[in-house]
């Protein structure tokens, strides 16, 4: 006999090892399937079972059974099974498969599900070249839930919800998903097969060999669309739907390989090597960085600073924030810097709360700052109100307007960033504000700031930069203290 | 270990990597954007796997796929995406398979803003999915906790065979604390349920569909059993200066730090107030509150919502205290200010009344 002749024997009397004997998942009736007289999905499962047999797979295969006739899956395929939600089986696959790489996955998907709600999912798995099988049974028809239209419903087609058949004006095109794949680079074999006569069945039962074989080779994405009789739902007897699937749906969805790229792609390696558990904590850079070496002085027993930090976005509002955290954490304190963001995102304006304290800090949320660093006009006018009594404003300005100067809040205004201009970049206006905050408050220790500074700056130029404008920020509140003192 | 200075989303996605997680499936959202892009750097270092997905739909159900095959695995999203991923939580629930959902909340309804809110409350915590499912909810108030909590999800998610969320507003996940990680990492390991593509679990699926009437309902039934477990095991709350507390504020998330920076206050102005913050949001501590109605004259819930989770609060008092409410929204946070005029209010409408009882007793 011919192997096509074989290969119709086969289907039509052995049962592969890979569907078990009796149907235990069935409710009843557990010698044969749920499957309709003449429906295509007998003949699918029975060329996908004898594939599995034939590569020796049966362990390492894992069918994604998704929404609509083709469910039941997992009644009859003696392999791992995983039902999935209507149209999501691609997405499932694909992580069943990238979970298990040595596992052998079918995704098993009609037209609604696939070419309709699961349209993104087909799309993005095939673009992906997911290493997964898909096969697609058209039958033109939402068949399980009786008899609605989908996206591959034929022009003129009646349904239950297009009763006068199907118009292009209404519900568009037949979706030619096949084709519509095939345009893509990723995926490696795209075929359209029939059921219509013996010799497209002994074709289709080929195709789908091939499709799980390119996966266990390792090549990627194939996909079989199968055209497949219904002859319930098309109210015509088994041989008049095999007739329509050649005489008519042939016409729109025409049979052929649309997409062969197994002889150009390389199989992929999915044994790569994964590192000891010992070696995760240094990867995820969590693991113990070294101590600063040598005597720091310590500091203050009581520290208790609410720090508000404003200003337009670029100025370094919240590197000023997290240096200053970084540096109390480093010497000890208790930190937390928290970004203002959203609403005032969206005028251009930046904030973060920062609060470093000797005890646990309650919130987080500094709403009265007894620091408010106000880097421009409108973040002065928008806190300056919340300032505690004895607290401290350092302003980006020649002087600190008066109706925003309550009772018994100190003030530092200076033109900073002018300041910062000259020596070098005004980029820097917020580490000479910084230095003046450092000077005020005496609470951090230089060593721990600089630590900081060279933990979150990166840059050669601006560590030296910033550092210099610390330096110059202290000296520019020690040098107005003194001429305060003398005018005194 | 040293304390480092860390992102709460940094945070969560590490220690995620540490508690055993391997593969994370998200799509981008402010303000959880960081843990997918932490996950993207780190997932593949370690040897797993990291994939945007073209959706929230797609990416819950990567979930069920990952979980399905037996791994650890995590997604994180807000509001929106959110309420693109019920769906798949509803399935997952169903077919009780483990993973763990990082929700940082922003403001909604529809596109909201990026702002934190907390009104995710009812589509996380009540379930917004279809069918009868609860998920365990977690809601961390600080980046150590990101760590802690997200460790313990895990292990829940594992125990209970069950989505967990970690319910956290884009504070947490913005915010930068003092964090300290395990030591050492956590083994991954494969269930024995799993569909993993070998010989010893060829047998096994992984299903939420249920045919016949009376299976359906048995299989609902024992998802509500195990649920009822989850209730009398998990319930967890943080209790601050409630042994005496005449006033009760349970919040959850940042509001929690607030409440706990007030209760100072108040107390500096001899208003005995306490804070209760639910850690676990399902299963909720309701028998932690009703152990306060002894001393407590009356509860407010304060939240960043217009009134979510104050409903579980009277739920669990049926009527035993009254329940007052304070909620702010749009990203705006109730403020320390805004919550001390209520607690002083209280004091006045709740707590006169006992001290003049009191001093009328101390006449006789």
């Amino acid at each position: 006999m011919s192997n096509e002749v074989l290969a119709d024997y086969d289907i039509a009397q052995c049962k592969a090892d890979a569907f078990y004997d009796q149907y235990d998942r069935k409710g009843e009736l557990q010698h044969q399937t749920h499957y309709c007289p003449g429906c295509g999905h007998g003949n699918i499962s029975k060329m996908l079972a004898s594939a599995i047999d034939d590569l020796g797979i049966q362990d390492r295969t894992i069918l994604i059974n998704p929404v609509g006739c083709s469910v039941f899956g997992y009644y009859y395929f003696d392999v791992g099974n995983v039902q999935a939600a209507h149209g999501r089986a691609p997405a499932v696959a694909t992580a069943v498969k990238r979970s298990r790489p040595h596992s052998i996955v079918v995704s098993y998907q009609g037209d609604g599900d696939l070419s309709a709600i699961g349209s993104a999912e087909i799309l993005h798995a095939a673009n992906r070249g997911e290493n997964i099988t898909a096969i697609f049974v058209n039958n033109a028809t939402y068949s399980m839930t009786g008899g609605q239209a989908g996206p591959t419903t034929l022009i003129g087609q009646r349904s239950t919800t297009t009763p006068n058949g199907r118009s292009a004006a209404n519900e568009g095109y037949p979706l030619r998903v096949s084709e519509l794949l095939s345009t893509l680079a990723a995926p490696v074999y795209i075929e359209r097969v029939g059921l219509g006569n013996n010799k497209q069945i002994a074709q289709a039962a080929r195709a789908i060999r091939r499709a799980v074989e390119n996966q266990v080779r390792g090549l990627g994405f194939s996909l079989i669309e199968i055209l497949s009789p219904c002859p319930t739902i098309w109210k015509m007897t088994p041989v008049e739907a095999q007739h329509w699937v050649r005489d008519v749906m042939e016409r729109t969805y025409p049979l052929g390989v649309f997409c062969d790229r197994t002889k150009e792609v390389e199989p992929r390696n999915v044994d790569l090597p994964k590192p000891a558990l010992s070696e995760i904590p240094a990867l995820l850079e969590i693991a113990d960085t070294v101590q600063l070496a040598g005597e720091i002085p310590g500091v203050p027993s009581v520290v208790d600073l609410h720090i508000r930090v404003a200003g337009f976005g670029g100025q370094g509002v919240l590197l000023l924030g997290e240096v200053l955290a970084e540096a109390g954490l480093n010497a000890g304190l208790e930190v937390s810097w928290l970004p203002s963001y959203g609403p005032e995102m969206r005028s251009g304006t930046s904030n973060c709360h920062v609060r470093l304290s000797h005890s646990p800090i309650d919130s987080p949320m500094v709403s009265s700052p007894n620091v408010l660093i106000a880097m421009n006009e409108p973040s002065l006018r928008k806190f300056s109100a919340t300032v505690r009594p004895g607290g401290w404003i350092l302003y980006n300005g020649d002087a600190v307007p008066q109706e925003c100067l309550q009772n018994d809040i100190h003030s530092l205004a200076l033109p900073f960033t002018h300041l910062a201009d000259e020596l070098g970049d005004s980029r820097i206006t917020n580490m000479l504000m910084l230095g003046a905050l450092l000077e005020i408050t005496g609470v951090l220790p230089q060593a721990h700031v600089d630590s900081a500074l060279s933990s979150l700056v990166k840059s050669a130029r601006f560590l030296s930069l910033d550092r210099s404008a610390l330096q110059q920020g202290r000296s520019l509140y020690r040098e107005r203290q003194k001429a305060m003192l003398l005018a005194e | 270990m040293r304390k480092q200075l860390m992102k709460g989303n940094d945070a969560l996605m590490k220690s995620a990597i540490l508690s055993g997680c391997r593969a994370f499936y998200g799509y981008p959202i402010t303000p959880a954007s960081e843990i997918v892009e932490t996950a993207a750097l780190y997932m593949p270092r370690i040897g797993g796997v990291f994939l945007q997905a073209e959706s929230e739909v797609a990416a819950i159900n990567m979930l069920y796929g990952a979980a399905a095959a037996g791994v650890r695995c995590m997604t994180a999203s807000s509001g929106p995406g959110m309420s693109l991923m019920q769906e798949g939580m509803s399935y997952l629930a169903g077919a009780e398979l483990p993973c763990v959902i990082a929700d940082i909340t922003r403001s909604g309804p529809g596109l909201g803003n990026i702002a934190a809110e907390q009104s995710d409350y009812n589509q996380v915590v009540k379930g917004g999915g279809h069918g009868n499912y609860r998920t365990i909810v977690l809601a961390p108030h600080s980046v150590q906790e990101m760590v802690d909590l997200t460790a313990l999800a895990f292990e829940l998610a594992d125990r209970y065979r069950n989505p967990v969320v970690l319910l956290a507003d884009g504070f947490i996940g913005q915010m930068m604390e003092p964090v300290e990680f395990p030591s050492e990492a956590t083994e991954p390991y494969l269930p024995r349920w799993a569909v993993a593509g070998t010989a010893a679990a060829r047998g096994n699926l992984i299903n939420s569909l249920h045919l016949d009437c009376d299976e359906m309902e048995g299989h609902s039934r024992a998802l509500e059993a195990k649920y009822r477990i989850a209730d009398q095991r998990e319930a967890r709350a943080e209790e601050w200066r409630t042994d005496d507390a005449e006033i009760v504020l349970v919040g959850y998330g940042i509001v929690g730090r607030i409440l706990k920076a007030v209760t100072a206050e108040a107390r500096a102005e001899g208003i005995p107030v306490g804070v209760l913050r639910p850690i676990t949001l399902y299963p909720f501590p309701s028998s932690k509150i009703r152990n306060l109605v002894n001393h407590a004259r009356v509860f407010a819930a304060v939240e960043m919502s217009n009134g979510q989770m104050v409903d579980d609060v009277r739920l669990a008092l049926n009527g035993a205290r009254p329940v007052e409410f304070l909620g702010r929204g749009g990203g705006n946070v109730p403020s320390h200010e805004e919550v001390m005029r209520l607690v002083r209010e209280l004091a006045s409408n709740f707590l006169a009344p006992r001290a003049r009882e009191t001093e009328h007793v101390a006449h006789v």
